[in-house]
């Protein structure tokens, strides 16, 4: 069995995750504690040890179907031995369809957690198999759910379908099929479901803007800590003139008591400024949702906060943002009113530049930071990186985040290569999760950092 | 392990089975517990539950931003460490006064200290370990690998006994690879709706059935929207016991219109919830509206 753990932990490491020696030792000390027939606290006891966030925990699941379960299954089939519920049903042929989607419906509607699971793997077998499936995962579950005829309760009071079902219950069924479904894919193509980085992709630019705004807001809210702590050693003590007498009686100790050295209480720093531009174009429509949301949330921890939007001229839309709370209402505004009247529609960076040149670089001092927004795609127009140079100089700290990955980076019409030079940090940027790196990148690059 | 839930039950704490076979691991290997999830699902709950299981002490560390070793590790006792060189300044030598003045007696102990120096096993809860920064992280790694804290003037302090710790975490950060290399992992999510129900039966047993069914039905639909902050398990118990003070007969829109702050405590979170939630329950809102 131990072999086993290894070969496991192995496979684990070929998804990505981090496990050490120090984490396999605990995962047999912990299979020592528990009984190692109960194939839940079996799993639990090796996630508690082995994976050590939700990503992890998520891949663990996976690997472990795979390697210890389906184990289990492929031994049953060698030795010729079917599942139960297939005989029963007489395999797929013959199988009553109309049965089988009363079944489902009535499992669905009673919330029966096995039982939805057993019947999902029935509802594969009679309606995905045909054709080996789109291959889209996603795919299948809608299609094997048209087929069974499966649809959601309405909340108006119409004359009550009978064929709904809960919405949430149906959920779960659908969860149960892609379960299904990936288990099977996992076993035919051998390997696990598509790499990572699409499935990011795919995660993060969520077609329900809502979905996590506030998640975006959480990171945000760290920035503000992480810009608001900075530079503090740098201004803090050489100006202040208040003594901390606590600090100054620890360090007399050293003089036997005498204070010689006095210690000063640091001073508050002053909040930093913040401008934001944010590339609100048809060229980074998907990116723009989670923009917004990130300029949402950046209005709600700064209050010394100027955005502005652009697509070929800039806007400023600080007041949109401080008038309205809501998101929606706030990407409604913008959709509508917010002035970015273009005439083609396409971003022209060079013209955004000279008239944020014009209208806003007085007020720009070397306390401010200037953020934007976008995928540097100038539709082929002058990009004018000199503009961008002289705003990048009257301010203190520039950042760029782009949407696209860095494999996208100056193919075509981007032109963010002629802009990073003058840029304290280009970052990539599609995911909260990038966001929280371009956050940490932005606080460990104070002057400070570098011894 | 039947036990640890079972005893975790006792004392009022309705455990999933990873948190209870977490607990029970964690007593066993006598490793830290690292307890993840959103705010309100009972992280710090479940130290406190563990400490009353066990019938340990329960010494808690609250991190925030800027805790610092002297307030977490131990602070030398300056103010007496003075009075006790100024007193006898003169007639004793250098050799005795600073062996005097670094010793035991002038050691403040903080939290972590504490949860290692005392006699009897205790239960160390640190709160909230992503509100501070790496560098105390850091610090802490000493201390929950080998449960011994070194004091330069002192020496290495070993612990007498070995404090089960329990670190939670809201997530607002990635904690280091080091620290968590040392934890088991524990997630703890939102319950479900029977369990929430069972949570909350227990601690208000007087609310009717039907309604502590349809108002944990309606905290997972307000969960399901997305909102600043989603109620937590205790925010589900202050609603009930409100609902139960106010002689509620049925969770109904204008109920819920009445006693949403409870359970919603933003303001752009009150109109969704109203309007989501609101139009499901139907009766009040509509009324209002029209």
């Amino acid at each position: 069995m131990a072999s086993r753990l290894l070969e496991f932990a192995d496979e684990l490491r070929r998804e990505g995750m981090a496990v050490g020696t120090s984490e396999l030792l605990d995962a047999f000390h912990a299979l020592e504690a528990v009984s190692w027939t109960g194939r839940e606290d079996f799993r639990e006891a090796l996630a508690a040890t082995l994976a050590k966030s939700q990503e992890d925990r998520h891949v663990l699941d996976i690997v472990f179907e795979r390697f210890f379960f389906r184990a289990v299954e492929r031994e049953a089939v060698e030795r010729g031995l079917k599942e139960e519920s297939f005989r029963r049903e007489g395999g797929a042929d013959g199988l009553d369809l109309e049965e089988l989607r009363e079944r489902i419906r009535d499992a669905i509607r009673r919330g029966a957690d096995g039982e939805m699971r057993d019947l999902s793997r029935l509802a594969i077998a009679a309606f995905g198999r045909q054709g080996e499936g789109s291959g889209v995962i996603g795919v299948d579950v809608q299609r094997i759910r048209r087929t069974l005829g499966l649809r959601t309760e309405r909340s108006a009071p119409e004359p009550p379908d009978p064929d709904a079902v809960p919405r949430d219950e149906l959920q779960r069924f659908e969860r149960h099929v892609r379960r299904e479904l990936e288990r099977q894919m996992i076993e035919r193509t051998e390997s696990l479901p598509p790499s990572k980085p699409l499935r990011e992709l795919d995660r993060a630019l969520p077609s329900n803007p809502a979905q996590d705004l506030s998640q975006v807001h959480r990171v945000v809210a760290q920035l503000k800590r992480r810009l608001a702590t900075r530079g503090r050693e740098l201004r803090g003590r050489r100006r202040s003139a208040v003594v901390d007498v606590r600090r100054t009686m620890r360090a007399s100790l050293s003089t036997g008591g005498v204070p010689l050295e006095l210690k000063y209480r640091p001073r508050r720093p002053r909040r930093p400024e913040l401008y934001v531009l944010c590339d609100v174009s048809t060229s980074v429509t998907s990116a723009s949702v989670f923009f917004l949301s990130v300029l949402h949330a950046l209005h709600d921890s700064f209050r010394r906060l100027r955005s502005f939007v652009f697509v070929e001229r800039i806007s400023e839309v600080t007041d949109v943002f401080e008038r309205e709370r809501s998101f929606q209402a706030v990407s409604r505004a913008i959709a509508t009113d917010a002035g970015v009247a273009d005439v083609s529609g396409y971003t022209d960076y060079g013209r955004v530049w000279l008239e944020f040149l014009g209208q806003v670089v007085d007020d720009l001092d070397p306390r401010s930071t200037v953020i934007v927004l976008g995928d540097a795609r100038t539709n082929g127009r002058e990009p004018h990186a000199r503009a961008f140079a002289r705003v990048a100089s009257a301010a203190g700290r520039t950042f760029w985040i782009n949407p696209e990955p860095r494999l996208y980076w100056n193919y075509g019409d981007s032109v963010i290569a002629a802009y990073e030079p003058f840029c304290d940090g280009v970052f990539e940027c599609w995911t909260t999760k990038q966001l929280e790196a371009f956050v940490n990148a932005v606080a460990d690059m104070r002057p400070a950092a570098a011894a | 392990m039947e036990d640890a839930r079972d005893g975790l039950g006792r004392v009022g704490y309705l455990a999933d089975e990873p948190a209870s076979l977490v607990s029970y691991l964690a007593i066993r290997l006598g490793k830290p517990v690292l307890v993840e999830g959103p705010a309100g699902v009972g992280k710090t709950e479940l130290a406190k539950a563990l400490a009353r299981a066990r019938d340990r002490r329960l010494i808690r560390l609250q991190c925030y931003e800027g805790l610092d070793e002297a307030k977490a590790l131990y602070e030398w006792n300056y103010r007496k460490q003075l009075l006790r060189i100024q007193t006898e300044a003169a007639d004793a030598g250098w050799q005795e006064v600073r062996d005097d003045i670094f010793g035991d007696e002038f050691l403040l102990s903080r939290p972590l200290l504490a949860a290692i120096s005392t006699d009897e096993p205790v239960v160390l809860l640190i709160d909230e370990i992503d509100k501070t920064d790496q560098e105390f992280e850091a610090m802490l790694l000493e201390v929950l690998s080998d449960f011994q804290i070194s004091i330069p003037e002192l020496g290495v302090v070993e612990a007498r006994t070995r404090p089960l710790v329990l670190l939670t975490s809201n997530n607002s950060r990635e904690l280091t690879e080091a620290l968590k290399r040392r934890c088991l992992y524990l997630w703890l999510d939102y319950p479900s709706v029977e369990r929430e129900l069972e949570i909350v039966r227990l601690h208000e047993p007087e609310l009717d059935d039907q309604i502590a069914r349809k108002l944990v039905e309606v905290v997972h639909m307000v969960r399901q929207l997305d909102l600043k902050k989603p109620p937590s398990i205790a925010e589900s118990i202050d609603w009930a016991r409100a609902l139960m003070l106010l002689g509620a007969e049925d969770v109904d829109g204008a109920v819920l219109e009445k006693t949403m702050s409870i359970i919603v405590k933003h303001r752009t979170d009150l109109d969704l919830v109203a309007e989501r939630v609101g139009l499901k329950l139907g009766d009040g809102f509509q009324r209002r509206a029209g």
